[in-house]
């Protein structure tokens, strides 16, 4: 039944070799854990994106209860964890996933330092990934304000007086982020909101398409 | 299954899909069932709502009956001000729903010089009986509904809407 449907199609696009290109090519012998336990640490880089793939599924599931307002961000926090079923586990997924995918990342940094990967033909995509992480660390920055409780608004304060410590554009970087030259409040909320659900995710996929592309344009770099 | 030996790459295919599949379910079935909740979430409903309509000043003409309660709409809390339709029918006390049952407009009574003494909804010209029964041919596909009625020191209580049951 698959195989007619698919056949369908493919009579019509001719879409085995777009799929084919994508997914079909040979895992190297050095980084396939079966060969060598220790090319485990090849996996890092996946395990990232299937932890990003997570962060951006129960992100979107979260929106459908989250309110970003000063008056009901916490009470909805609060109703969508303890009164909607699954609430704990999707608002846990998102909670532990924006850690774990901390973690996967520097593992995977570390991966690639270590096996020298980042040289020549390759320095594009070290920047590209140094870019990632930095939109990464957005996201947690962003996403950590938005439960509105007082870990949340004290995180932000102690953030926005980091960034207003920098020489010279400190204090417009703070009245950009905080939305107002003395309150962290109603327009900070909004703007971390629209930061955090938009505007990162929106560079996340632009930056993670230029990472992968470049992958399959160069292949995996070769053994140690 | 003895002469159709699985391959190892047969093999492969199932386990590798079985367990992505898996880990896949794992991964959505908390999220979709977070999504459908409100579908889901039985709601305990139907206290008594006291109003300020006296049942010894009702007459057999419905009167427009304001009255307001704490509505619990997730995390956000409020006074909400619903109406009702109110007459004496015999002995018995009727309230009725102003929610027209064409497309949810509201009802009032008697506003239609043309056709007196009946519940008409100006969006499409909805038109109903004292009863509450729907006039055939005008919009509506059914009668309005009813609140359950009760007394307390002689003022009207109004309960939760059913289905009309005059009509
Ligand atoms: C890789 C990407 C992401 C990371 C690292 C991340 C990180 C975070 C963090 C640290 C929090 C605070 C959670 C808590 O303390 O419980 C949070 C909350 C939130 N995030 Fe994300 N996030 C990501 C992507 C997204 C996306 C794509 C969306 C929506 C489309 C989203 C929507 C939300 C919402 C609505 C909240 C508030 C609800 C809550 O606090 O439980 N996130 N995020
Ligand atoms: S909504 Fe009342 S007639 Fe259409």
């Amino acid at each position: 039944m698959l195989n007619k449907i698919y056949d369908w199609v493919d009579e019509r696009l001719d879409i085995t070799p777009i799929w084919r290109d994508i997914a079909d090519h040979e895992v190297p012998e050095h980084v396939n854990p079966a060969h060598h336990f220790s090319a485990f640490v090849y996996c890092f880089g996946g395990l990232t994106f299937f932890i990003t793939v997570i962060q951006i599924l129960s992100g979107m599931f979260l929106t459908m209860y989250y309110v970003p307002d000063v008056e009901n961000a916490w009470k909805s926090v609060y109703y969508l964890q303890n009164e909607v079923a699954f609430g704990e586990i999707v608002r846990g997924m998102h909670h532990w996933g924006a850690s774990l995918v901390i973690v996967m990342m520097f593992l995977h940094t570390l991966r690639v330092f270590f096996t020298g990967s980042y040289k020549k033909p390759r320095e594009l995509n070290w920047i590209v990934g140094v870019l990632i992480f930095c939109v990464m660390l957005g996201l947690g920055f962003t996403g950590y304000l938005l439960p509105w409780d007082m870990k949340a608004l004290f995180a932000t304060k102690v953030g926005i007086e980091i960034a207003a410590s920098v020489p010279f554009i400190g204090e417009l970087i703070k009245v950009l982020l905080a939305g107002d030259a003395t309150i962290i409040g109603a327009q900070t909320l909004t703007r971390f909101f629209a930061i955090h659900v938009f505007f990162l995710p929106a560079a996340l996929f632009a930056l993670l398409a230029a990472h992968f592309i470049m992958i399959r344009r160069q292949g995996i770099s070769g053994p140690l | 299954m003895s002469n159709n030996r699985v391959s190892r790459r047969q093999f492969l295919n199932y386990t590798l899909t079985g367990v992505g599949g898996f880990m896949a379910a794992g991964m959505l079935m908390p999220m979709v069932r977070f999504a459908i909740d409100p579908a889901l979430q039985t709601k305990a409903d139907g206290d008594f709502v006291q109003t300020s309509q006296k049942v010894a000043d009702l007459t057999e003409e419905p009167v427009k009956v304001d009255f307001s309660y704490e509505q619990v709409d997730a995390w956000y809390t409020s006074e909400v001000t619903d109406t009702a339709w109110v007459y004496k029918s015999g002995d018995a006390v009727v309230a009725l729903s102003p929610v027209c049952k064409h497309l949810g407009c509201t009802v009032n009574w008697n506003s239609d010089t043309e056709h007196p003494n009946q519940f008409f909804c100006a969006c499409h010209g909805g038109r109903y009986e004292k009863t509450g029964k729907n006039v055939p041919g005008t919009p509506p596909l059914g009668p309005l509904d009813e609140y359950e009625v009760s007394e307390q020191d002689g003022f009207v209580m109004l309960g939760k809407k059913i289905a009309n049951t005059r009509g």
